[in-house]
């Protein structure tokens, strides 16, 4: 069964055609990546899929409702949930804190429960709290709480931002280049983690990655992009094979060169 | 600034000429004439001496402490003696020319303040040798152990502080202790100087001891059971209210006056910082629902033609609340969706908006145009009319006990984690599930609704109102007095208001240069403590720094 289908999705920013009649399908509980050079669309895609962007054409549909002209904060409360390419905590708060936000969602009480201290919020914060400090021993902070979110180190600020996602207890998490920055152990260990996320607790994960070592270890299923246009989509090994693939990231004439010698195997 | 560059003899003349400059400066706009009738220490040291030193005394310790270790005093010397310069050249020129025709403040007054009355020579030599002393002690005072420099620094600071406030602190001593004890102590409005001598000598040495026991003081607090711990903050609150209870007793008719009127501002205050401090919204036109709130508590109760109903204050107060929060919420819903600097004009507009109306023809049959509203009644309690500014403060200090309440139990829920949320990042404060118009309209309307408070407690506390009291400047006051305090902070917005609203009513010498003050108050506060004077981010992490001894495990180990 499909948890998110974009149907020939555009999004235009004046003449430039950021995406264009993109179509893809996940399958509920699936590691899928995305990948394509610097400016393929695939930052946008996500946008669109969050509702940070509108979509100028087309259609995208979660879990049987369609998201096009949902409120970002709709979407997250229908369950996706994302991090980002350059990480946006918020620096100044600590990471608990952080969490709590991302559990925003879930919590129920009113705004005026919090001035009286009523017996429903007090528990309901000291759940909160809680869950929040169980997700931060999840991702591998635990006891690192209370420290401000821009004073943890860069691995840390990556694995809070994906707590931080995952508090709102999402369906769908998007993932935006989780080991950009990272070291090759880092990035294994990353790996290892995101797919862990996918068995212990089912969550379906598109991720964009440029690091070919993590997309052909984890995905499951790969989309190419290139100029917004989808040039190639299947399992690792088909897309490693792929000569359009090849040409999009090295250019033409590498293609066929390449691969005779038997290098694309590493790109 | 820069540690690396090195201090050279040039950067310290250059402080010595900035300082120099500066003092020419306030000479100039009159403060140093103004302040030369406020004596400091009886037949001493009055604080115009004090205004003309300032600046060479901190720029001389800003020498020190940029220079390196073995030219410290050196630097603190020349930085002294180069600020004489400037302050010299003005008083030859005065002596020289009738520089009055164009600089209306250079009187012969304040040449004799500027030469300690000694003549253009005699004086200029006197000054020289001053500043140069007073660079040299700064720079002294800097290479001073920081155990030592600190007690030194707080006891000048209270002595200075007393100095100043002799007048009203003389009024106070002789209500509670009489004329004959008074008069040891402060005669002719300026302290004696023994006194002046045993304070410096007394607050510096509490200081210095309370430096050496405060940290052994400070672990036997932290050694503490919790409910020992307990016991104590409930005691120091409970103290705290007594104090706060009392305080019209102490503080006599006047000094209650100034409190209301910072009362006022602090209530006015705690409001904007909830939309300013909590959630990141620059709202200029807040002055709008505090005059909101003032009109409809003073048409509701007004005896005069222009009152509706003649209802009780306590009747009118909550609808002032409720008026002044939909209006929040009125101007909210279409402002909300844009950002920072655009929301800023358009709140500014606002607030000039509610000011004309007020003022305009077309409203004048309701709410009487430039005329304004007169008798309101004051508040009564239970068949007392609340006459007396030591009655009124209750009613002020209940305002702000509600609007500190609110703030610190909202701040620490799930909508204050919104509106930090908010303030830190808009974007992803929304792909979090935050509803940003509804979280934002929520600081809006609970920062209105303290706003109308406030209003409303104004207008009964004046019994009159006018439009030209709603002015622009009320909005930059409350702002400035934010920002002062610290953004964010409850206890800053307390601090901001003494400093801006308390301290220029107590000197009201001041009274003329208010804006002068305020600008100059917000270009150092930039510079040097951009977090205000009470940041809330340390104190709140101060306060996280016990909570993380509870759940302590170790990181797990990346296997």
């Amino acid at each position: 069964m499909n948890i998110l289908t974009a149907k020939n999705v555009t999004k235009r920013f004046g003449g430039l055609v950021a995406v264009s009649g993109l179509n893809i399908d996940l399958a509920q509980g699936s590691i899928v990546s995305i990948i394509g050079p610097n400016g393929a669309g695939k930052t946008t895609f996500f946008n669109c899929v969050t509702g940070f962007y509108k979509v100028d054409e087309g259609e995208i549909i979660f879990d049987g409702n369609l998201l096009n002209h949902k409120s970002t904060d709709l979407i997250t409360r229908m369950g996706i949930s994302r991090t980002y390419q350059n990480i946006r905590l918020f620096a100044n708060m600590t990471a608990i804190e952080n969490i709590l936000v991302g559990e925003h969602p879930h919590l129920k009480t009113f705004w005026a429960e919090a001035i009286f201290r009523t017996p429903r919020f007090l528990k309901e914060e000291k759940d909160a709290e809680a869950e929040a400090r169980r997700l931060l021993r999840y991702v591998g902070l635990a006891g690192l709480g209370d420290s401000l979110a821009r004073n943890l180190p860069y691995g840390a600020q990556r694995r809070l931002e994906i707590a931080r996602a995952l508090a709102s207890r999402p369906k769908l998490l998007l993932l935006d280049e989780p080991t950009a920055g990272m070291n090759p152990n880092e990035s294994a260990e990353m790996m290892r983690f995101i797919k862990n996320l996918r068995d212990d607790l089912g969550i379906t994960i598109l991720l964009i990655e440029h690091d070919m070592r993590v997309v052909m270890g984890i995905s499951e299923h790969i989309h190419v992009l290139d100029f917004g246009q989808k040039i190639a989509e299947g399992t690792p090994k088909e897309i490693q094979r792929n000569p359009r693939v090849i040409e999009a990231y090295l250019g033409r004439g590498a293609a066929s060169g390449l691969e005779a010698e038997g290098v694309s195997a590493t790109v | 600034m820069n540690p690396e560059k090195k201090f050279t003899l040039r950067d310290a003349v250059n402080q010595g000429l900035i300082a120099g400059l500066i003092t020419s400066l306030i000479s100039m706009v009159g403060m140093v004439e103004l302040f030369s009738k406020r004596q400091l220490i009886a037949n001493l040291m009055t604080t115009a001496q004090v205004f003309i030193l300032l600046a060479p005394a901190l720029l001389s310790y800003q020498s020190a402490r940029k220079s390196a270790k073995n030219n410290a005093l050196a630097s603190g010397a020349v930085t002294g003696f180069f600020a004489s310069i400037p302050i010299i050249v003005l008083v030859l020129l005065a002596s020289a020319f009738d520089l009055r025709q164009f600089l209306v403040n250079v009187s012969p007054n304040l040449i004799s303040t500027l030469t300690f009355g000694q003549g253009p020579v005699v004086g200029s030599l006197i000054l020289v040798a001053i500043n140069t002393l007073i660079g040299l002690l700064a720079a002294i005072l800097h290479q001073l152990d920081e155990k030592i420099r600190n007690p030194i620094l707080t006891g000048l600071l209270w002595t200075l502080l007393v100095g100043m406030f002799s007048e009203i602190l003389q009024e106070r001593l002789r209500a509670f202790f009489g004329i004959s004890f008074t008069n040891l102590i402060i005669r002719s409005k300026a302290l004696q100087p023994t006194v002046a001598v045993i304070l410096l000598v007394g607050i510096t040495a509490i200081a210095y001891f309370w430096g050496q026991r405060g940290a052994s003081f400070s672990e036997r607090i932290a050694n503490q059971s919790a409910t020992q711990r307990r016991n104590m903050i409930i005691a120091q609150r409970v103290a705290f209210f007594v104090l706060l209870l009392a305080m019209p007793l102490l503080l006599g008719t006047y000094l209650s006056e100034v409190v209301n009127n910072v009362g006022i501002y602090v209530l006015m205050g705690l409001g904007l910082n909830i939309v300013v401090g909590f959630a990141g919204l620059l709202d200029l036109g807040y002055v709008a629902f505090f005059a909101i709130g003032a009109y409809v508590m003073a048409i509701l109760t007004s005896e005069g033609f222009l009152g509706v109903a003649q209802t009780s204050f306590w009747v009118a107060l909550p609808v002032s609340v409720i008026t002044a929060v939909a209006a929040g919420i009125f101007l909210g819903t279409p402002v909300l969706r844009m950002r920072g600097d655009y929301l800023a004009i358009v709140t500014l507009g606002f607030g000039e908006i509610i000011r004309i109306m007020a003022n305009s023809d077309l409203l004048k049959p309701f709410i009487g145009g430039a005329q304004g509203v007169l008798q309101i009644p004051k508040p009564s309690f239970f068949g007392t009319s609340l006459i007396q500014p030591g009655q009124l403060y209750y009613v002020v200090l209940g305002g702000v006990l509600l609007a500190w309440f609110v703030s610190t139990r909202l701040s620490n829920s799930r909508l204050g984690r919104q509106w930090m949320a908010m303030r830190e990042d808009e974007d992803v404060a929304e792909a979090m599930g935050i509803n940003l118009v509804n979280t934002k309209l929520l600081a809006f309307a609970i920062g209105a609704g303290f706003s109308g408070l406030s209003g409303a407690i104004y207008a009964s506390k004046l019994t009159s109102i006018f439009p030209h009291s709603f002015n622009l400047l009320i909005s930059i006051n409350v702002l400035s007095l934010i920002i002062v305090g610290g953004m964010g902070s409850l206890p800053g917005v307390v601090i901001g208001s003494l400093i801006l609203v308390g301290l220029p009513e107590l000197l009201r010498e001041f009274a003329e240069f208010r804006l002068w003050m305020y600008g100059a108050l917000l270009i150092v506060m930039m510079l040097a403590k951009p977090e205000g004077f009470w940041p809330s981010a340390i104190t709140k992490r101060e306060l996280h720094a016990h909570d993380e001894s509870i759940p302590i495990e170790e990181p797990a180990a990346a296997d």
